[in-house]
């Protein structure tokens, strides 16, 4: 709906240079570190089978299906990878369905990159570093906390949650009072819940916290470190209960990864959620070789908000989602 | 039955929960950046007024509650049901005393209320946020007395007791703001 006031941005101008600012510098310190922007395509052939994830559709002439927009650059950028690019970032519009709130659109900005023979330690101090250079008082670092995900929800709620049945989920929900849908949940679903309402708002109140190794159950698409239990070299950052980045030890090997796309497409046919192709080139990608590296996605949107003092997204995009 | 989905979440809509009528409050949707999304809603029941805290799963929908609010005359009370009109329709409409509530003390024949319809019948009357109302008892004014700021207490047409300056006398009309009981100040012919 149009109103009198509806042309205008909801970020103000103030912020929108700000986040110009930080742009800006983002580039520098790439190109400082010799790690190569590139660019790929919004749209592509395959989508994201993950089952928290839903893709937006389109079609293009000439193309014989529906065509997905990204909702990661992720698998062109592998595919780049195993073609012999090297270090590479990139910094595009991603899109998300049903993904609108006070930390959401359905539109945003990802930061994401590569880094060549560094595992999710490695990537984790540089990711540090950037923080330092985008939020800290010049570029003076700004000292990360760093948790295993185990620790993290002993430290909130005292349950391990490597272990945890589906009976302790329900218990500790119940003492924090958090309602349960009406619709029954999964044990993952419930244990989502639980880091959704209750786990990452106390995470990184003071300085930005690392959680690292998570449930194998939750990989996505990080590698795996046997043990016992197993646990997935994957990590996430959070800082004032926001969420801001995710990251793995990539996972190189094409038959995980076509087994991890199908196993996802299984659980979205119990969902009842549409079933999304694999993408082929990736699993291509991967058998021909990408060489050992850890990647990182950052909702650089949420960055704006943190150095703005913003409480919503919407107040760091030029327009939201409603007045788009 | 219109249903909403939790995408379409926002203050104010009105929705149908165990089946009793509620209006969203607050919507928060949470999601863990890999995991399932939930909207976190906290809602007002329009019977009873308690609020509540409320989990969906995002994608759930939600049956709509058939509530609209207009504005509407009061026209009498008859013992037991309180009448009111919808002045661009004529339709008339009978409220009860828990529908009524609060609001009894304040409502004084021909002032529009906003009136809460759910399922076509009267769910909450809302006195207008400041009415006009004759004092018809009170001790007697003292005259000069205006600077003292001091108060007394006078009982008003309606039957509603306000604390009022003392210089106010007997079948003067004042002005009261129904949300907190207080007396705004004098109306003159």
């Amino acid at each position: 709906m149009t109103t009198k006031t509806s042309w205008r941005p909801t970020a103000s101008v103030e912020v929108l240079r700000l986040r110009a600012g930080m742009l800006a510098r983002t580039r520098t310190f790439f190109e400082r570190r010799r790690v190569m922007e590139v660019e790929t395509p919004m749209l592509s052939a395959a989508g994201t089978t993950d089952v928290n994830i839903h893709s937006l559709t389109t079609r293009v002439s000439g193309q014989p299906g529906a065509m997905y927009l990204h909702t990661s650059p992720e698998f062109p950028m592998k595919r780049l990878l195993a073609a012999g690019c090297g270090d590479i970032y990139q910094i595009a519009r991603v899109f998300r369905d049903g993904e609108s709130g006070r930390w959401h659109n359905p539109e945003f900005t990802m930061l994401e990159y590569y880094r060549l023979g560094m595992d999710h330690h490695r990537l984790m101090d540089e990711v540090e570093d950037l923080m330092g250079e985008l939020l800290g008082e010049g570029a003076e670092s700004l000292q990360c906390q760093r948790l295993t995900y185990r620790d993290a929800f002993l430290q909130a709620v005292g349950l391990d949650p490597l272990v945890a049945g589906r009976q302790e989920l329900l218990d500790v929900l119940a003492r924090r009072q958090v309602g349960l849908p009406g619709e029954t949940l999964t044990d993952a679903q419930l244990s989502d819940l639980l880091m959704g309402t209750v786990v990452s708002p106390g995470l990184g109140r003071d300085r930005p916290c690392f959680v690292y190794d998570f449930p194998e159950d939750q990989a996505a698409l990080a590698r795996i470190r046997p043990g016992n239990p197993p646990v997935a070299e994957r990590f996430e950052l959070f800082y004032r209960g926001m969420e801001l980045a995710n990251g793995f030890h990539e996972l190189c090997d094409a038959d995980e990864q076509r087994q991890r796309f199908a196993r996802d497409n299984q659980v979205r046919q119990e969902l009842g959620l549409p079933a999304v192709p694999a993408d082929e080139n990736l699993l291509r990608a991967l058998e021909q070789g990408m060489p050992a590296c850890a990647g990182v996605a950052i909702g650089f949107d949420r960055l704006v908000m943190l150095a703005a003092g913003a409480d919503q997204l919407s107040d760091v995009l030029a327009f939201a989602i409603i007045r788009a | 039955m219109a249903s909403y989905q939790t995408s379409e979440f926002r203050s104010g809509l009105k929705i149908l929960l165990d089946g009793d009528p509620y209006t969203i409050v607050e919507n928060e949707f949470v999601k863990p950046g890999k995991g399932q999304a939930f909207n976190r809603v906290r809602v007002r029941n329009l019977k009873n007024g308690r609020v509540v805290d409320k989990t969906f799963k995002s994608g759930e929908s939600v049956d709509a509650a058939d509530v609209v609010e207009t504005d509407m005359q009061y026209l009498y009370n008859d013992g037991e049901f309180w009448h009111f009109m919808d002045p661009s329709s004529y339709e008339q409409f009978a409220a009860d005393a828990n529908a009524v509530g609060d609001s009894v003390k304040w409502l004084k024949e021909e002032d529009i209320c906003l009136v809460t319809l759910w399922n076509n019948s009267p769910l909450l009357v809302s006195a207008p946020n400041f009415v006009e109302l004759k004092i018809v008892e009170t001790d007697p004014g003292l005259r000069g007395d205006t600077a003292q700021g001091g108060v007394k207490p006078a009982r008003l047409e309606t039957g509603a007791s306000v604390r009022v300056p003392l210089f106010l006398e007997e079948g003067e009309v004042i002005k009261v703001d129904t949300r907190s009981g207080e007396y705004v100040s004098r109306v003159k012919d």
